[in-house]
């Protein structure tokens, strides 16, 4: 009798768990819907990508949010762009500072628009429903060619069409997928008829690249303009008149039921506001000797930049 | 499982097996970077280990350092390694790798030894034997499975680890996995993975095999005989008992 009362229990248990696996399914896009976790609450979470000046604009966007009232949880460092855009459609983040590009360039393989307004154009086009970008901010933080100042006076080389006139030959220090992007080594050749070979460094455009540059491992290094490196290194950023390199500018990536009127005036705000030079002065702060942790970089931006 | 499927279709892709970026072309350089890596920890780890099980003498602290290095995270050894060296070669990893095969490689030479029976050691040494001959001729030939053992451990973690070194411009079969992620190209990522597994297992089936041919025909005698004596024994206890029920 005690057995048997104990099956039906274990029965009753089972068929409860069915259930609730069934339910779960039929509601809609199941566990990874984006329903559930993002507009139940009117919390706006905004996350980044595991780099340090993507930490720093969500400080921003975040500190800016809360300082004018909104609620704002964050999810710093959450990976590579596949990661934290899977992040966003799934719900778990309704906000991250995006670069406008590679965000185009994630959604549309095939989009050739590299000026600012171009790219921003094809973006709201290219993006999944649901899911929007605010104003840009004229501030950029975009792949640059670096040569060192003796390689650049050596062979005159100040832009990239002056790479012809280099007769050793090239190798790039670039992440591996410079091997086949746009502006990475197929772009060198279509645009400008260079011919390089790719030493793929893992850090983009960190230490490891600037060292590989410095010793003559690599005559050119795919480094990101705002990288105080450049400037401390005395590294020349070849020009490129053929925009064969894609803007960057920083823009807010968010879930379009985030997106109210206040979120939306605060954080183009904020984009109105930053520069080129700011990202610069604040990657400096955070990487150089004094280590500023994100969140202190971004108050003392917003200190100086109050948004009302 | 669709992800299997296209993991395959990557590997068997005949495009993917020409030229230096082939899977030919980084599984040999897999092969030599693990070996060379194999060979410099074996160099260093098993004479300390030797001298360690030999004279019982030091066996905390290298059990204390070997500890201590196990915890050492590779991928971040590496990149420290190569950014005070400014060097982007496979000198950096190589280093880091063999700091990770050390402690494997040690353990098995020194507890290989400890394990080794006194009697034999005692009866080697009152027949005049000198302490070098009781280490080639007693010593080693006994405590060999267990060194293997220890090389084999070590072959394992090198081969799964070198793939973290494609931060790095070098070469091997890590990378697929790095130059896989930077392009979301799965399948190439899950193909180099399963060739990683598929290298893994051989040498890891290698070194078993290994291990009981090195075990030195005075002891397999030994088993033998001590079995069949058990059995004899048995049966011969047995029949006399069975006989008369039959």
């Amino acid at each position: 009798m005690f057995a048997s009362k104990k099956s039906r229990l274990a029965a009753g248990v089972l068929a409860a768990g069915a259930l609730l696996a069934l339910s779960a399914c039929s509601s809609g896009g199941g566990a990874f819907s984006s329903d559930s976790a993002s507009s139940s609450s009117d919390t706006v979470t905004v996350g980044s990508a595991a780099f340090g000046e993507s930490e720093i604009l969500m400080q921003i966007y975040g500190q800016a949010l809360e300082a004018n009232g909104v609620k704002v949880a964050y999810k710093p460092s959450i990976g590579q762009r596949d990661v934290y855009l899977k992040a966003l459609q799934d719900g778990s983040i309704d906000l991250i500072p995006e670069y406008s590009g590679n965000l185009l360039q994630f959604y549309d393989k095939n989009s050739t628009a590299t000026s600012s307004d171009d790219v921003y154009a094809g973006l709201n086009d290219a993006l999944p429903k649901g899911f929007e970008v605010l104003d840009q901010s004229e501030a950029q933080d975009a792949d640059s060619y670096n040569v060192t100042k003796e390689f650049s006076e050596k062979w005159d080389v100040k832009s990239l069409d002056d790479l012809k006139k280099v007769t050793d030959p090239l190798t790039v220090g670039a992440n591996p997928e410079f091997q086949t992007r746009p502006y990475g080594i197929p772009g060198l050749k279509s645009a400008y008829g260079v011919t390089a070979t790719l030493k793929p460094i893992s850090d983009s455009g960190g230490p490891l690249t600037v060292a590989a540059l410095k010793n003559g491992d690599v005559q050119l290094a795919d480094i990101y303009t705002t990288t105080p490196a450049i400037k401390d290194n005395g590294f020349v950023t070849l020009k490129d008149p053929k925009n064969l390199i894609a803007a960057q500018n920083i823009v807010p990536l968010i879930n379009s039921k985030k997106a109210s009127d206040k979120v939306k005036d605060v954080l183009n705000k904020v984009s109105k506001e930053l520069t080129t030079e700011d990202l610069i002065d604040m990657n400096g702060e955070n990487q150089g000797s004094s280590k500023t942790q994100p969140d202190a970089v971004a108050k003392k931006w917003l200190q100086d930049h109050p948004i009302k | 499982m669709t992800d299997i499927v296209a993991a395959f279709g990557w590997i068997f892709d005949p495009a993917n097996w020409g030229g230096p970026s082939g899977i030919p072309a980084r599984l040999g350089e897999h092969i030599v970077y693990s070996l060379l890596t194999l060979l410099l920890a074996a160099a260093i780890a098993l004479p300390i280990g030797f001298a360690i099980g030999h004279s019982g003498r030091f066996r905390g602290l290298a059990v204390g350092v070997s500890g201590a290095l196990r915890a050492l995270p590779t991928l971040g050894l590496v990149i420290y390694l190569a950014l005070i060296t400014t060097n982007l070669t496979i000198v950096p990893p190589l280093i880091a790798l063999t700091i990770l095969a050390i402690p494997p490689v040690l353990a098995g030479a020194y507890s290989g030894l400890e394990s080794v029976d006194r009697a034999p050691i005692d009866a080697a040494k009152a027949i005049g034997m000198t302490g070098w001959q009781v280490f080639t001729k007693v010593e080693l030939p006994l405590a060999l499975p267990l060194v293997i053992g220890g090389i084999r451990s070590g072959a394992l973690q090198v081969i799964a680890t070198w793939t973290v070194a494609a931060i790095l411009p070098v070469g091997g079969l890590g990378r697929f996995l790095i130059d896989g992620i930077a392009v979301q190209n799965y399948p190439e990522m899950l193909g180099g993975s399963i060739i990683v597994i598929a290298l893994a297992l051989v040498s890891d089936g290698l070194f078993a095999l290994t291990q009981r041919l090195v075990v030195p025909r005075g002891v397999i005698a030994g088993r033998v005989r001590d079995s069949a004596e058990g059995e004899t024994r048995h049966t011969a206890r047995i029949a006399p008992e069975g006989a008369p029920s039959a």
